[in-house]
């Protein structure tokens, strides 16, 4: 993810490594309409054929997942669905998004509270969170609550650390500035601090739910039999395979979709420098 | 003066009107010592340049009378009072130029403003004189990643100017801009300097742009940062740039300064 | 942080959370949460039992051979899609799609394609890790500063000694990034991939505790998991360090 995680030593610079964070958000801007189609295209292409040959009995050709998926929406399930499984989903991101940029935004300004929580999710984002989903089972049962706290185990530890990194690594030329205009450091918290660390506050709520999805389809498939992830479950039990994989493609697409948005909006929005045109 | 190195030109005499005293000034970095011992006086009115080679502390000490850095030991007196922090009386203008890329031209000019808590009509107003005055107008609205180098370093100058500081405190200015908008600006500096009436303390590299702007030019000597010279280049400030550029007092005195520096070259 | 001057070290607040969660464990408010100290005791005797060594010898191959295989695969596509741009054109797109897509719901389709076997991990494994590999090395590839390639071809170099001695090795402090962070995503897909298979390895092991409430072994696989996922982290970040000093000065 975005936020590298460093074990020890003085906290580097929030680096996306290669930039690549702006990848979504510039997809369709970046690879122009043609070759985004012929690349749609051809894998489409080698979809359908691979599954006449067939190489799997239980791989359906892209014209077969598609009519499925028509079907689906036709038919209400698949809308059904995504009710149960977003539902958790946008819960459990705004708490982990409150709790996060808040916690964050204190870690980055009190030395205190860094040495206290700041290691605690470095360990936390590098662990695999996933193992301790079949735990909460126990205490929150199989309901929405369960769920939701699948999204925050995800999500909250990499909206967290992107806060505080942002808001540790603020411009300190301009939090010189303002000290020099002998600005008050409620004011240098609340005009230069924050706003010079939203961008990357916001690109950690986007990382967050891009963890968010993978938390609750992990949720479905391992403790919960609901929504996309119970679809996928079903159908697969009853070998119904387009069906299973139009499920599963459409939760790749609406994620996508809905992470590019959000950096189509961050870049717009929050980065003007960034901004093209 | 502590200082025993050659003081040529000009005895500093205590009769001038000095807004900016700086005595002993000392600045340790852990072991490493940056300044030793500086005494200096900033005369009222007037361009001061410190000039001398990379890592002499001069931007350590221009941070210092801006009250950014605490010194290890001395005192910055400005109008007679001990500077322990920023102050109204001062305004600095950053090498980066620190200006805040959310924010539009008017708004970065006008932020010394806002910060003093004035409202938003009047302080739009002055931050609009001095856009106008560094040759800006009609860019009040665009943001500083459609600036060139060169005006964006224009936003800081006019933001310092807006809260009518006495002492403008400017920190290798031009380094970060290129070398025809870098002429351009410093002719625009001394025309500014002439109609603001106000003391400027101006840290460089470049031995041309000291002579050309400054009315006195301290140079420093290398690691630890001392006092060694201090020039006061004649030079008519009537004449036309192009002509100041050429006057025989002009190059005399960069050639001055480059022979007293060079031994630092390494 | 400081405490009357002396540096106090960041990891050390963790010894602070070790003690909350030993109080909040011997106070026994929550089962599921028992005392660090007998998660610790039943670790080590855990480790030594048949059972986990073999769970945790499934584990760690599928995890090299799917990283392995991620690596060569993200290096080598990596490095195509920074040089030749039919490939990123090609490719872009999947790439930057599949790098923040919920892929555990891929995880049942493997099951179905590779059997409810070592397979499925494996190929789990490696489509956790291998985009963010593909994309870092890729734009590690786009960052090589073209005067360092000119200075090569001017100097005569072969195309294959301006990859293996220029193109590669500048880029490498991006690669290694992108390898650190594939290893990040490798570790939490052998579990997802184990943890939805469930009849190998750690996963199944998992599946056993849970179901037991054997809450200290539960904990202890855990913990085993989480110090092994950080130190392997730890030592990529060390290597990268070594080669960050010329990231700069490029």
């Amino acid at each position: 993810m975005m936020a590298s995680s460093h074990v020890n030593g003085p906290v580097r610079a929030v680096h996306s490594p290669a930039g690549w964070g702006l990848g979504l958000g510039r997809l369709f801007a970046r690879y122009p309409a043609i070759s985004r189609i012929l690349s749609l295209g051809l894998f489409f292409l080698v979809w359908e054929i691979a599954g006449r040959v067939p190489i799997s009995y239980a791989f359906p050709t892209f014209l077969e997942t598609f009519y499925a998926f028509a079907t689906m929406i036709a038919d209400g399930s698949l809308i059904s669905a995504y009710g149960s499984t977003l539902q958790p989903l946008i819960i459990g991101i705004a708490i982990s998004g409150t709790v996060g940029v808040v916690l964050g935004t204190v870690m980055g300004l009190s030395r205190m509270a860094e040495w206290l929580v700041a290691p605690l999710f470095i360990v936390l984002q590098s662990a695999p969170m996933a193992a301790l989903i079949p735990l909460i089972t126990f205490v929150y049962g199989i309901g929405l609550a369960a769920k939701t706290l699948a999204v925050i185990m995800l999500a909250l530890p990499v909206i967290v650390l992107n806060g505080y990194k942002a808001v540790r690594n603020a411009n300190p030329s301009l939090v010189a500035m303002c000290y020099s205009f002998q600005g008050t450091r409620l004011q240098q918290i609340t005009k230069v601090i924050i706003p010079d660390a939203s961008p990357v506050i916001f690109a950690g709520l986007r990382l967050g739910l891009a963890a968010g999805f993978i938390g609750v389809i992990l949720a479905e498939l391992l403790i919960t039999p609901t929504g996309i992830g119970d679809l996928i479950t079903y159908h697969r039990s009853v070998a119904n395979y387009a069906e299973m994989y139009a499920a599963v493609v459409s939760i790749i697409l609406v994620s996508t979709v809905t992470l590019a948005a959000l950096e189509a909006f961050e870049i717009r929005v929050l980065r003007p420098e960034k901004r093209r045109g | 003066m502590s200082i025993p190195a050659a003081v040529a030109h000009v005895e500093q005499s205590a009769t001038t009107d000095a807004v900016v005293e700086v005595r002993g000034i000392c600045k340790k970095y852990g072991e490493v010592e940056a300044l030793r011992n500086i005494d200096l006086d900033f005369p009222r009115g007037k361009l001061t340049t410190l000039l001398g080679p990379s890592g002499c502390g001069k931007t350590t000490l221009l941070k210092i009378i801006a009250g950014l850095i605490e010194p290890t030991s001395g005192e910055v007196r400005v109008s007679g009072r001990p500077v322990s922090g920023p102050g109204p009386e001062r305004a600095f203008v950053f090498q980066d130029f620190a200006l805040m890329p959310w924010a539009t031209v008017m708004r970065n000019v006008a932020f010394g403003l806002e910060l003093k808590g004035m409202g938003k009509a009047e302080r739009q107003a002055i931050a609009s004189k001095y856009i106008a005055e560094v040759g800006l107008s009609g860019f009040e609205d665009k943001y500083p990643h459609e600036l060139s180098g060169g005006m964006r370093q224009r936003v800081g100058l006019a933001r310092a100017f807006a809260v009518n500081a006495e002492v403008l405190l400017l920190d290798e200015p031009f380094s970060a801009v290129d070398e025809q908008n870098r002429r351009k600006f410093q002719e625009d500096l001394l025309r500014l300097v002439e109609k603001e009436r106000k003391t400027f303390i101006f840290v460089t590299h470049s031995i041309e742009e000291a002579v050309y702007v400054s009315d006195r030019i301290v140079l420093l000597s290398r690691r630890p940062g001392r006092v060694s010279q201090i020039i006061e280049p004649k030079i008519d400030r009537t004449a036309s740039p192009d002509a100041i550029r050429r006057d025989q007092g002009y190059l005399d005195t960069v050639e001055e300064i480059w022979q007293g520096l060079k031994h630092y070259v390494d | 942080m400081t405490i009357y001057g002396y540096r106090v070290p960041m990891m050390a607040s963790l010894i602070v959370w070790c003690l909350i969660w030993e109080l909040v464990g011997q106070s026994g408010v929550m089962f599921l949460i028992p005392p660090l100290s007998s998660i610790l005791a039943s670790a080590v005797t855990m480790v030594q039992t048949q059972t986990w060594q073999a769970a945790a010898l499934i584990t760690l191959h599928s995890f090299v051979i799917g990283m392995a295989l991620a690596i060569l695969v993200g290096v080598t596509l990596g490095v195509l899609m920074g040089r030749f741009k039919a490939v990123d054109d090609l490719f872009g797109i999947w790439v930057n799609i599949f790098v923040s897509a919920p892929l555990s719901a891929l995880v049942p389709v493997l099951m179905i394609l590779f059997g409810m076997g070592e397979t499925t991990v494996i190929v789990t494994v490696f489509l956790f890790a291998v985009w963010i590999i593909v994309l870092d090395t890729r734009a590690g590839i786009r960052h090589v500063p073209t005067s360092l390639i000119e200075m090569g071809r001017s100097y005569g170099a072969s195309p294959f000694a301006l990859y293996s001695k220029i193109v590669l090795l500048a880029a490498l402090p991006e690669i290694l990034a992108g390898i650190r962070l594939g290893l990040v995503r490798g570790v939490k897909g052998v579990v997802i991939g184990q943890l939805l298979v469930s009849i190998i390895g750690y996963g199944e092991l998992f599946e056993l505790y849970s179901r037991s409430f054997d809450m200290e072994n539960f904990w202890a696989l855990t913990i085993i998991l989480f110090a092994a996922a950080m130190l392997m982290s730890a030592a990529i970040e060390h290597i990268e360090k070594k080669v960050e000093y010329y990231a700069g000065v490029r």
